[in-house]
């Protein structure tokens, strides 16, 4: 396995054996993706692009198959060992941000370090949890609450709560799914930019649009990869908003 | 993860739900302060029924004449004509008696200073202070040779004083009793108030010699207070008493009654038990009730906060982490409720003490059981809910709406 390997999953299959019928939500997905990629995961509802990353993001084991994440092999170990490479190794961002309520945006963020195996001072907690919020742009919304914030907002501190730990990968599963169309160009933005410092990201969506902000995309059908191609004619977020901006512009000048 | 950390988010978790945080504790303060309460103040009453009972003297033989126990003695206990000096004198000789006394008791007018007032004559032998633990306040006890010489020596207690002497040194003036004029040797400690309410200052004391020849014609005495050496030997000391007397009475039935203080002390030690374990019963009931209490609201918030449990599990807390936060929520709740609970109980009964002028002692030891149960029900009452909270499934706890 090269040395730049990320993720490398081999027929990988996975099976919920719930009421009568067995559902294969995966059946038999093989993958490779490597520092700094940014890919997208993509297919319609039920494609069973949320259960692979589930087991992506160690939530979840395979039912079959192997999973090797930076190295090791996921699949097999036991639910504590589990949480931990959650811990050190993945970030995630949900469609929902599941953020702690109530709770302020550096708290939030903090939260990660306080399930580290090693010991992490709490000046220095705060001081990674501040920068990671000013990574995302919201360096001065540190003491707003998740109901003090807009949805891209809430977003950010979710974003800048994945990479407080400095994860081999950050995952996200539909994150522009709750926003509107320029809010998600900015969430993209964010991603952009975290992808070129050279995080590596992989991100679920069912939107095209959305998909042709990453290097990669890998289509899903009934729990199998359809095609896996690189992104033709990559949209860079900069560029889409000062589009949308000048759109915006027009519509009001007209009117 | 560590501890701080986890108090922290108990303690958000608590202030979030003020209200229901409080009435959760309810149970376990309710309990903990009606037990706390209670202890206090039936201690704080044993504690005095022990005080008064020590103040009787230390390891005192009272020997009375009369039987408690057989019927013919009409005339009340000390009042049957069977104790004699003789049988003082025998008792002296026992081991381990170290100091006697033969009591006379007489109540008489005793006047001085142009006032009068009645009071209770004591024939005594200069032992009786030793014997009564009692401290002479001034002037000193009289002495052996007042009691061969009849000596018209007296020793008064400290409402004798005030009431004949207001305002006066009284040691060197003379008391008139039944026109006899005695002479005031010394004036007794203030000693208040006995198990059964007398004034214990109200008293003249005089050689039981002059008592018995000179204030009253007498040839009994109406007891015979005994000290023994050490309180182990009380018993035996006591046996040997009875022994003793039977002999030199010869009497078919057993004309007097030996009582020793230990006797008192066992008394008072078994209702205090008794007590003790009734409170502990009734702080048994009411701790599991606030215990059921704190499981039933945990496992309300276990619920409630699915969704939590499921983005810290996702984050990386392990099943421990999730176990030990709910784990420490419900002992801070049931801590929580424990302090407030003991708070609450000492204060109840000062407020009564005060208020009812009773005594209150909180015992060290109720207040460590109090601690120390009130952190077991938390334990115990948080542990299924912390482990339902840990044993829930990542990605089902993340779905739940
Ligand atoms: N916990 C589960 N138990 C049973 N079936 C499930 C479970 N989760 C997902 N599935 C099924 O697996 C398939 C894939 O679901 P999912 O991965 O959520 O799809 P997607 O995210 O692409 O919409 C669906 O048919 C879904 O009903
Ligand atoms: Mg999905």
């Amino acid at each position: 396995m090269p040395i730049n390997t990320v993720i490398k999953l081999d027929a990988i299959e996975k099976t919920y054996h719930t009421g009568e019928v067995d559902v294969h939500a995966v059946r038999g997905i093989s993958l490779e993706i490597r520092a700094g990629e940014f890919v997208a995961i993509m297919g319609s509802s039920g494609s069973g692009k949320s259960t692979l990353m589930n087991m992506i993001g160690a939530l979840d084991r395979p039912t079959g198959g192997h999973y090797w994440l930076d190295g090791i092999d996921v699949s097999t170990l036991d639910r504590d060992t589990l949480a931990d490479v959650r811990n050190e190794k993945i970030g995630f961002v949900f469609q929902g941000f599941n953020l702690l309520s109530r709770t302020s945006a550096l708290e939030n963020v903090e939260m990660p370090m306080l399930y580290n195996r090693h010991r992490i001072p709490s000046h220095e907690q705060r001081a990674r949890a501040v920068n990671a919020l000013e990574l995302v742009g919201l360096g001065t919304r540190a003491d707003h609450h998740p109901n003090q914030l807009s949805g891209g907002q809430q977003q950010r501190v979710a974003i800048a709560r994945a990479l407080v730990n400095k994860p081999a990968l950050l995952l996200a599963d539909e994150p522009t799914g709750n926003l509107d169309s320029q809010t998600s160009i900015e969430i993209m933005g964010v991603f952009q930019k975290l992808n070129d410092q050279g995080i590596t990201i992989v991100m679920v969506t069912h939107e095209l649009d959305v998909a042709r902000f990453t290097k990669r995309m890998v289509i899903l059908r009934d729990g199998k990869i359809l095609t896996d191609e690189a992104v033709q004619n990559r949209s860079v977020a900069e560029k889409e908003l000062q589009a949308l901006r000048a759109e915006q512009q027009a519509v009001k000048l007209a009117s | 993860m560590r501890i701080i950390a986890s108090l922290k988010i108990a303690a958000r978790a608590l202030r979030r739900n003020k209200m229901r945080s409080l009435l959760t504790m309810l149970g376990v303060i309710i309990g903990v302060g009606a037990v706390i309460g209670a202890v206090s103040l039936t201690s704080g009453a044993t504690k005095q029924v022990e005080d008064q009972v020590s103040n009787l003297g230390e390891n005192v033989i009272t020997v009375f004449s009369g039987n408690f126990t057989t019927g013919g003695m009409r005339g009340g206990w000390g009042s049957a004509p069977t104790l004699t000096l003789e049988d003082t004198a025998a008792i002296r000789l026992l081991p381990n008696v170290v100091a006697i006394s033969p009591e006379v008791r007489d109540r008489a007018q005793v006047l001085a200073n142009g006032l009068n007032w009645n009071t209770q004559i004591l024939g005594e032998s200069p032992d009786y202070p030793q014997i009564r633990n009692w401290d002479i306040a001034s002037g000193s006890m009289f002495s052996d040779q007042d009691v061969k010489t009849l000596a018209k020596s007296a020793v008064i207690g400290r409402t004798v004083a005030d009431q004949l002497f207001p305002n006066e040194n009284c040691v060197g003036q003379t008391i008139r009793i039944r026109n006899l004029p005695f002479q005031i040797v010394g004036v007794l400690a203030s000693k208040g108030f006995n198990l059964f309410g007398q004034d214990q200052d109200d008293v003249v004391i005089v050689p039981y010699s002059s008592h018995m020849h000179r204030i009253t014609t007498r040839t009994f005495v109406n007891s015979i207070q005994v000290q023994a050496a050490n309180d182990k030997v009380i018993s035996v000391v006591q046996q040997e008493i009875t022994d003793l007397l039977l002999a030199r009475h010869r009497s078919k039935e057993q004309d007097f009654t030996v009582r020793s203080q230990l006797e008192l002390m066992q008394t008072v030690t078994a209702t205090s038990r008794a007590m003790g374990f009734l409170l502990a019963g009734v702080a048994a009931v009411s701790l599991v009730v606030g215990g059921i209490g704190i499981m039933n609201i945990m496992l309300v918030s276990v619920t409630e906060r699915t969704r939590e449990i499921g983005i810290r599990m996702a984050v990386g807390a392990r099943a421990a982490d999730i176990l030990v936060q709910f784990l420490i929520e419900a002992v801070t709740l049931s801590a929580i409720g424990g302090a407030i609970g003991i708070a609450g109980g000492v204060g109840f009964s000062q407020l009564v003490a005060y208020f009812k002028d009773m005594p209150t002692v909180t015992p060290v030891f109720w207040i460590i059981v109090a601690v120390v149960s009130s952190a077991v029900i938390g334990i115990v009452s948080g542990f299924y809910p912390a482990w339902k909270a840990s044993q829930l499934d990542p990605i089902e706890a993340l779905r739940y709406e």
